[in-house]
């Protein structure tokens, strides 16, 4: 009988420590996937972050680093710039990327760093328990805008893909979702450009999801996805943000 | 070689820093110990600078010098700052075009060259620091302005082999001042 | 026998860092070491090197752990505010036991302090520097030939502790020149089946990785880290001893303050004071046992440092308290004199503190 479905290698037979509901591993299982596809188990090595997938590490079937909150695209630039031949990716959080991590992000981006970055955007920070992420949307109410954020006092939410799209150095920027099977499948896509354009020496590729965080939004798994279709993918539009190579072909044509 | 502590000190531009350096690989040249400590901070230039350069038979202690036996001095705020510092018995180099003053003491040999004008003189402007260099070397009782070509040869990279035969010029003309 | 040439102390790390094998450094510009990351930048292109400028300290130590996970050796360079950024990913380097070379040369604090050189960071460096229980071995040149030296050497206790090597520098000896010769480094190397090469499909996967959400775990790592620290303890000190042997006084002082204090031993001597130096080589691991052994010999001890008195915290240790101990010092980027510490020397012979 043909199997028609099963595990990806590239994940191992860890039990995933998330939610119920979490979308944290559809995505571990696109990455997985993409890895698998391309065939780049063995040279892939991966940083997690700190943050929900902090223990991601335990998760991928490649080597795996952990790293400081917000550093994981310098620890990967230290590998990659050693070892210029693996594949070396991160996957981060909102708060580790866009928060803390925001310096690191936007400079391994400019510098075109030869690297793959997973950015899984809840609006929350989840790990800690429910906080204000530098990209929950205006209003939302978390632990520490229990009035729901004021935009006047702390800020507008952090858009990465159109910041980082006005960068001179990256390939690509995309942003995709999870929230249904046809979005799942064009993230999938968009991960595996991402791996394959690292393999072709492109450079930086940041595929920014936008995924759901049921329990710290309060909401039920169904619930939380239809928020990101109603609230989410409003405020963060779906697309590709910057494709140098795309729009080279489209100059040559 | 008796321990020799040589302070150079003036504005940054004058070349202090170099004319210390001079004097460091013509220490390295005669297999002498040798430190060298430049003073560094955010005056790159216009401020003032200052240098350190310790020559001796034996292993250098501090590289710090406190208490020189030869001052160099190319402006009025050094040779004001660091004139009674100099060992009794000691020497001190005033460039003469920049600075009026006279030293007051009388237990140091004083030289005053007008290294600035005689180097506007030899068309070599931003070299007053060597002739400064060459009267040094030809009085001080324990330096020789022996080597001075070889030093200036391995001190100046190849690319800039042109300057070997400037710097050689000031330092000449310091040497032949008769004050 | 290899030539003698002039080199600044901050470039003769740079280039026993060479030669030691380090093909990697990244680094953040600060005064006063900037001259290695600009010798780095000269000559890692030429020798199929990396050197990359980053965008801030914290970056910049972030990439030497990811690097030295991939098990290469690097390094990166700073001064004294710059480490206390670096301090996370040290202390996550030590976590993960992974091999690092730093180096710090010092300048006055707190804060954004001075750009002259000081020893304040004594404490920062040998007692862990960052979070958590931890050490560094931190090695302390006093002069421009063991700014080689003891990188060399640094780069091979890394490897083989599976630690942070630290120099631990100051303006002085890193912007001062003096002949230097570099004899053939002795480079040791160690396997590391730990590092992240890939698994090439053939074996399972390597983790580098400080989390230890269960504390019973946790708690074994810390034991087993300690275990390598105590022979570290016990193999590595390194000192000089100066006119020593029939010492009735004992100074001591590290880098540039050994420097003054040699000078300040000799004019004792010339007075007829019967004064020695120990010069501590590793400030951490401390020679003890010097120390410990020169407190049966002499009736008193002097601790000469460019800070507020952190050294003399170890001495007093070290010598369990057995003889008096006083301090002779300057601070935030002034330098004793050799006739300050003379007169410290005299008081000590005299019973003064």
């Amino acid at each position: 009988m043909a199997i028609v479905f099963q595990k990806p290698h590239a994940l191992t037979d860890a039990v995933l420590h998330y939610c119920p509901g979490c979308p944290h591993g559809i995505i571990h299982r696109l990455v997985a996937e993409a890895i698998d596809g391309l065939g780049i188990e063995g040279e892939a090595i991966g940083v997690a972050p700190v943050g929900c997938a902090v223990m991601a590490y335990d998760y991928f079937n490649c080597d795996m680093i952990e790293a400081a909150h917000g550093r994981a695209p310098a620890t990967a630039t230290g590998i990659k710039r050693c070892r210029p031949d693996n594949i070396v990716f991160t996957y981060q959080g909102d708060g580790d990327l866009a928060s803390i991590g925001m310096a690191e992000t936007v400079h391994a981006a400019a510098r075109n760093e030869n690297i793959t970055v997973i950015f899984v955007n809840n609006a929350i920070y989840g790990m800690t328990g429910g906080q204000m992420a530098p990209t929950s949307l205006p209003g939302q109410v978390t632990q520490t805008s229990p009035y729901g954020r004021d935009v006047k006092h702390c800020g507008w939410p952090i858009k990465v893909c159109e910041l980082l799209a006005t960068l001179e150095g990256p390939e690509y920027i995309a942003r995709v979702a999870v929230n249904n099977v046809k979005n799942v499948k064009a993230a999938g896509k968009a991960i595996r450009k991402a791996f394959q354009n690292q393999i072709d020496k492109k450079g930086f590729s940041l595929i920014e999801v936008i995924s759901a965080c049921p329990t710290n939004w309060g909401m039920t798994p169904q619930k939380a996805l239809e928020w990101v279709e109603s609230d989410m993918i409003p405020y963060y539009p779906l697309g590709v943000y910057k494709d140098r190579s795309a729009a080279k072909e489209e100059e040559a044509k | 070689m008796k321990t020799t502590q040589i302070l150079i000190a003036g504005f940054g531009g004058q070349g202090i820093l170099f004319a210390g350096k001079f004097l460091a690989y013509k220490g390295l040249l005669e297999d002498l110990q040798v430190s060298w400590l430049p003073s560094y901070g955010p005056e790159m230039r216009g401020g003032t600078a200052n240098c350190n350069v310790i020559l001796s038979d034996d292993p250098v202690g501090s590289p710090i010098v406190t208490k020189p036996d030869v001052l160099i001095v190319m402006n009025l705020p050094s040779l004001q700052k660091y004139v009674d510092t100099v060992v009794p018995g000691g020497q001190i180099y005033v460039d003469s075009t920049l600075i009026n003053e006279k030293v007051a003491r009388t237990d140091v040999e004083t030289y005053y060259i007008p290294a600035t004008q005689m180097a506007n003189d030899a068309g070599v402007p931003t070299l007053a620091n060597m002739v400064m260099m060459g009267c040094v070397l030809k009085n001080n009782p324990n330096l020789t302005f022996d080597g001075t070509a070889e030093t200036m040869a391995k001190l100046v990279p190849p690319k800039k082999a042109n300057l070997v035969e400037l710097n050689m010029k000031a330092l000449e003309a310091g040497r032949d001042y008769e004050g | 026998m290899a030539e003698r040439v002039l080199m600044k102390g901050n470039e003769a790390i740079a280039e026993a860092a060479i030669r030691a094998g380090c093909r990697h450094y990244f680094g953040y510009p600060i005064t006063p070491q900037t001259e290695v990351a600009a010798y780095m930048a000269k000559k890692m292109p030429k020798i199929g090197g990396v050197f990359l400028q980053a965008e801030s300290e914290i970056a910049s130590i972030n990439m030497v752990y990811g690097a030295a996970a991939a098990g290469m050796r690097v390094m990166t360079s700073s001064s004294s505010p710059g480490i206390s950024l670096k301090s996370e990913g040290l202390s996550y380097i030590a976590g993960s036991d992974v091999p690092a070379f730093v180096v710090n040369v010092q300048r006055g604090g707190p804060g954004l302090g001075g750009i002259q050189p000081s020893q304040s960071d004594y404490f920062q460096a040998t007692k862990g520097g960052g979070h958590g229980d931890y050490h560094m071995i931190v090695l302390a040149p006093a002069s421009v030939q063991e700014m080689a030296s003891l990188t060399i050497k640094g780069f091979n206790l890394a490897d083989k502790y599976l630690m942070t090597s630290m120099i631990l520098a100051d303006g002085t000896i890193g912007q001062m020149m003096e002949p230097i010769t570099f004899e053939d480094a002795e480079i040791e190397t160690y396997d590391k089946p730990w590092a992240l090469t890939g698994t090439k499909m053939q074996r399972p996967h390597n983790i580098v990785n400080s989390l230890y959400l269960k504390p019973d775990e946790l708690e074994q790592k810390n034991f087993q880290r300690y275990e390598k620290y105590a022979v570290v303890e016990e193999n590595e000190p390194m000192w000089e001893e100066y006119r020593m042997e029939d010492a009735e006084l004992c100074v001591v002082a590290f880098g540039i303050a050994s420097r003054v204090a040699k000078n300040a031993v000799a004019a004792a001597r010339a007075e007829g004071i019967k004064v020695g130096l120990i010069r501590p080589i590793t400030l951490w691991p401390f020679p003890k046992k010097a120390l410990r052994a020169a407190a049966d010999q002499v009736k008193a001890f002097v601790s000469v440092e460019l800070n507020m008195g952190q050294m003399i915290d170890d001495v007093r240790l070290a010598i369990e308290c057995k003889r008096p101990v006083s301090l002779c010092n300057r601070a935030g980027g002034m330098i004793p004199s050799p006739d300050q510490v003379l007169e410290s020397i005299r008081k000590a012979q005299k019973g003064e503190n």
